[in-house]
Order: structure tokens, then sequence, then C-alpha cells
């Protein structure tokens, strides 16, 4: 029978190998889900994948849609990543997420109408505190009462799906939009607008701030004490203690960054392919980048890598919904496929497989 | 406030409180075994649309709670294998779990949005139902309702009196020594865990053919993860379960008829309150000496046993 025999570390090879093997796993489960869908699962695939990016009808609208689906998603997943290295567990991103858009549009809707440069600036400030003080919630707790981290985050979620449909029908609505719920169009007011910033390329300052978020990271996790005191917790919490860790410190700090770069997100979708605060803001980038950060196996440039992919499927997914009829579920089904099966498969990068005789006691 | 009557308030509670007080005991059961599913939202939310599927196509309730007790579980036993068998991180599979689960339940309920689910009898207890007050507010409940109560006292007493409740906790205590003594540590989690998906999906098929009752996308939104936090609350005993779920359906049937009778405070501040209560009542638990240490010891950690 087989038996698994742990390695004494992890297989660089593996590490490497597993996310590869899991897109191709989910690529064959996920046509098999087609075809029970009753659609052609070649083409299925073929549309999610090929089409948006090389496909000559679809790929001018649909490649700049990489970079704008793909920021998010990254800036979200660094931040996820440098807390779930160190078993701190924050799953409430998307909740950070919007208190970052409702704060970051709140200071631009107070400037309206002034012009003047500093309104972006003191808007991506919003968005930053936003989402840090929604984070620093669940860390105070986990630090001053041991509340579990996990639960509150999620539970903030709820709470602020809840403030944002006030928020779009009550404070933040727009004055002169004829009573329709939806906060004023933040694209059309310059001095508060996140433009394209290249014709044609998706790249606007979440993108921008994306690929920081993902050089601070490497440098960070590779280069910095802080980096090694996260990495030293999450391989052994008492191993950290007697290194000198100060663990609430830790704590608050990784909280801090995940909500902070959540919120930044937050702030730069409002303010540029958003546009507005409106009631269904929340798209859920918040817990698809959980998978983006696991799928980039918590390393700043496979996350990368995987925030890339991870758009392409949202891309393509949509354009398989036009095309094919796909609903819109199929691609969410797929999403969770693909988590799974790396998960799954990660069992190969700590055990070794070992044939053996069964042993007669 | 006139409006609200303290007795049908009452009786609408212990509707309400079901669902999450079956997904809150099977969790408690999985977490006493000293594992730690956080995938009890997508259990509920695939119970809740196979049971509805179930009970629609066949007309019959009982056949749709059955379903949805089987499709949970199934689905519970993805995450069993990988956490049990291939090691996987617990609170990741258990994500994932929750992640796949909302998707697969949107898939396969898209063409059953808006239909109507056949209609779940309430029970008629000769002599007591007829009791002047207290009948119609306790004894006129569906079945489901009286199941839920019976499996409270049932988990307890397995797991009070019963050789393999002992076995259980002794896993979820400690799987080393379990696992010297000759009980098979990942049979039994996969067992827990099965009934764990088999509760959480009772729960969601609740949520879609009784308190709705139809279908839409999310409908769950969060009571899984409430009853998680449920269990946190409880201090992993079988009744505190129970006291908790009436404790928070108490809350969630309050702001929808604060909500319902026009109160001044606004709609979407009440909608949340469960939350925050929820955070609460966390807090406070956690913040008492006692209440961290009631947890299994074992809770989330990988069992493998080294040759």
């Amino acid at each position: 029978m087989i038996t698994l025999v742990k390695r004494p570390t992890p297989s660089r090879l593996w590490i490497v190998l597993t996310p590869l093997v899991a897109v191709l796993l989910t690529m064959v489960a996920g046509a098999a889900l087609f075809a029970m869908l009753g659609k052609d699962p070649i083409e299925a695939i073929r549309t999610i994948f090929w089409d948006p990016l090389f496909n000559p009808q679809f790929a001018a609208y649909s490649r700049p849609q990489l970079l704008v689906k793909a920021g998010p998603l990254i800036l979200i997943a660094i931040g996820l990543s440098l807390g779930f290295r160190a078993g701190i567990w924050n799953i409430g991103a998307e909740g950070q997420y919007i208190m970052g858009a409702i704060c970051g549009a709140a200071v631009g809707l107070a400037a309206y109408p002034i012009d003047a440069w500093w309104v972006f600036a003191a808007m991506v400030l919003g968005g930053l505190a936003g989402g840090t003080a929604w984070a620093m919630i669940p860390a105070v707790l986990r630090v001053a009462f041991k509340t579990n981290e996990i639960l509150v985050s999620l539970m903030l979620v709820y709470v602020a799906e809840n403030l944002l449909a006030s928020m779009a029908v009550g404070a933040l609505r727009n004055p002169e939009g004829g009573g329709f719920p939806g906060s004023r169009n933040l694209s059309q007011y310059p001095a508060a607008a996140n433009p394209e910033l290249i014709a044609g390329t998706g790249m606007h300052w979440g993108v921008v701030a994306a690929f920081i978020a993902v050089i601070f990271a490497y440098v960070i996790l590779s280069r910095h004490m802080l980096g090694f005191q996260i990495r030293l917790t999450g391989q052994s919490p008492r191993a950290a203690r007697f290194a000198g860790v100060n663990a609430a410190r830790l704590i608050l700090i990784c909280l801090g960054i995940s909500g902070g770069l959540a919120g930044l997100a937050g702030l730069f979708e409002v303010s540029g392919p958003a546009g507005q605060i409106s009631i269904d803001f929340g798209s859920g980038y918040g817990f698809t980048a959980i998978i983006v950060a696991f799928l980039g196996r918590l390393n700043p440039i496979g996350i990368l890598l995987a925030g890339l992919l991870m758009a392409l499927t949202y891309i393509g997914g949509e354009l398989a919904q036009f095309m094919l009829g796909l609903p819109a579920s199929a691609i969410q089904v797929f999403q969770g496929m693909l988590l799974m099966f790396l998960l799954a498969l990660d069992v190969l990068t700590n055990y070794s497989l070992r044939w053996r005789k069964r042993e007669t006691a | 406030m006139g409006s609200i009557d303290p007795l049908v308030l009452l009786a609408a509670i212990m509707m309400a409180s079901t669902p999450i007080l079956l997904a809150a005991l099977g969790e408690m059961v999985v977490e006493r075994a000293g594992v730690l599913n956080l995938g009890v939202e997508g259990m509920m939310i695939t119970g809740a649309i196979v049971g509805f599927v179930a009970a629609y196509e066949s007309g019959s309730p009982t056949l749709g709670f059955v379903t949805a007790a089987l499709g949970g579980a199934l689905i519970s036993l993805l995450f069993g294998v990988l956490t049990q068998f291939l090691m996987s991180n617990q609170v990741a599979t258990g994500l994932a779990l929750t992640l796949f689960g909302l998707g697969l339940s949107s898939l396969i309920g898209q063409s059953y949005s808006g239909l109507r689910a056949p209609l779940t009898p309430d029970l008629h207890i000769p002599v007591l139902s007829d009791l002047p007050v207290v009948g119609r507010v306790l004894f006129q409940h569906d079945a489901m309702v009286y199941v839920a109560l019976a499996l409270v006292v049932g988990v307890w007493a397995f797991l009070k009196f019963t050789r393999a409740g002992l076995i259980l906790r002794a896993v979820g205590e400690s799987h080393d020594a379990a696992h010297a003594l000759g009980y098979r540590v990942k049979l039994v989690r996969l067992c827990a865990i099965a009934f764990g998906g088999a509760l959480a999906g009772l729960g969601g098929a609740y949520l879609s053919l009784v308190r709705v009752p139809s279908w839409t996308d999310g409908m769950t939104a969060g009571a899984g993860w409430i009853a998680l936090a449920l269990v946190v609350f409880a201090s992993w005993k079988a009744f505190r379960v129970l006291a908790g779920a009436y404790l928070f359906g108490g809350i969630s049937v309050l702001q929808l008829n604060l909500q319902a009778a026009g109160s001044k405070v606004p709609a979407d501040l009440l909608s949340m309150s469960p939350f925050l209560a929820t955070i609460l009542v966390l807090v406070i638990i956690s913040a008492r000496k006692k209440g961290a240490t009631a947890a299994p010891a074992m809770l989330g950690r990988v069992f493998h046993a080294s040759q």
C-alpha cells in the first residue's frame, strides 16, 4: 500500500509544480462540468483561457480588463498572504475593501467640487485608513481578549455590506441623482478620478499600487526582520516566542497591512472601474483574493501570476457567459475547484509517497 | 412597538433558531473530534439547494430533508478527505468548501429561483397542541423543530454516556494518545465530519423549505458563520448551543419585527445587529479565562501517524 512519509523540508519542486498541476486538473474537471451543463467543453475552456487574450474579436476589449481585475486581487492577496504565513487569518478582506471604498469616496465627495491635486491623495489616505481601521477591530480584539479573528473579521463583512447599502441610499447618495441609490460618479469628477493611465492597457493607480505591493512584500519577506518574524511564527509559534517575537505586535501589523491594502483596493475600484458607491459595489474580490493568495503559494511573485490567472477566469467567464450562455456560477464553481485541487495536491509538497508492504504486526 | 405580540414572537424564535441550532450542533461534534471545519456556510447552502430540488421535484418535504442531509454529508466528505488523508490546512480547506458550496448551489439552483417549496405541515400533537397558550407557542411547529431539539439531547447523551462518544472526545483531546490506544483517529474524525455536514445540510434545508420557503442565491447569508461562532459561545457544550441558538434566533426575529413595525432605527442598522451581537458575545466569552480552555486541545491540528 502507499504510505505518506513526511519530508524533512517541503519539496521545492512541488511548491512550484502544484499550482500548475492544479490548474490543469481544474481545466479537466471544469471541462467535465461544462459538458454536463450541455456546453462544448473544449470551446468553453478555449473561451475562458484563450479568447480574452488572443481572439482578435475580443482581445481589444478583454486585454485591458486583465489588469483592471487583477489589480485589486493582487493588492488584497499580498496583504492577506503576510498574515496567512504567520497563521493570522484575516478572511474579512471583503469588508475592509468595502470600508476603504466608503471612506475614500466619502473624502472625495466631501471635497466636491474642489479641483485640486490633493483631493485624490486625501482619498487614498481615506481608503487606507478605512480598511486599516476595519481590520484593527479583529486585531485589537484578538490581542486584548484572544477573540478569534477569523469569525470577527468575517462578521464585519456583513456589517460592512449593510453599511454600504445604507450609505448608497443615505449619507453618500448623489443629491442630483433624482433619488436613485448610488453616489456621484467619481470617475466623472476629474480631481477624484482614478483614470486609465496608459490608454488601452487597463493600467490605473490601483494596478500600480499592486505592483509596488508585490515588490514591498518580496523585500519584507526575504530581507527584513519583520518577514523573518512572520515566517518563523508561521512555522513554529513556540520558537518565535523564544526568539523574542512580539506576537501581539505581529497580529496588529499583519492585520493592519492586509486591511490597509484591501482598503486601498476598494478606493481605487470605487474611483476608477466602478466609479461610484452603489449597493452592489462589493464584488467578492475580498474572497477571491484568498484563492489568489493560496494559488500564489503565499509568495509575492506567485501571487502576481495567480492574480493574473484568476483575473483571466473572471474575464473569460464573462465572455463564456455572453458567447456560450455559461451560467456565472459555473465560474465560481470553477474557482472553488481550483482551490480544492491545490490544497489536495499540496500533500505532495510536504509528504513523499512510498510503496511499502503491509506490515504484519 | 405595540404591534409585536410576544407569544407570536416566541413561536417565531423557535423556527428562526432551528437552522443555526442544527448547523452549530453538527459543528460542535466535529470540533469535539478535534477538527475545525470552516465550511459550515458552504454545507448549509448545499443542503438548502439539494433539499429544495428534491422536495420540489418529489413534492415531499421529508425527502427534501433526507436529501439535504445526504448532500451536506457528501460535500463535507470532500473536506474530510482533503484534511484527513491529504493533510491539508483545515482553515484553508474549510474556506474552500464554503466558496465551492456557494458556487455549486448557485449553479444547481439557477432554474429553481422564485419557485415555492411544498408545504411542510405543522404537527398537531393531541392534548399538548390544544393547551391554551403554551400549546400554540411550543407544540404547533413542523417536525424539524422537534427533531433539532431531540438531536441536542441525543448529542449530549452520546458525548456524555456512550463509549463511542468517549472515543470521539479522546480523539479531540489527544489524537496521539487515542492512536496509541488503537483507535482509528482518521475514521472517527471522518464520521464526525460527515455528521456535521449532514446537520448543516438539514439546517440549510430548513431555510429553503420552511423558513423562507423558496430558493434564492446565497440565501444562508452568514448563518453558517454565526453557527461557527455559536460553538465557541457554547464552550463546546450541547445545551449551551441550544441556548445560544435561541438567543441569536431571538435577535434576528426581533430585528425583523422591528423593521416590519416601522421602527425609527434604520433598517440597515437592524440587519447588521445579529452580526454585531455575535462579535460582542465572542468578545465576552473569550475575555473570560475559562472560555479559552474549553476548546478541544487538538482543534485544527493535523494528525499524521509516524511509523
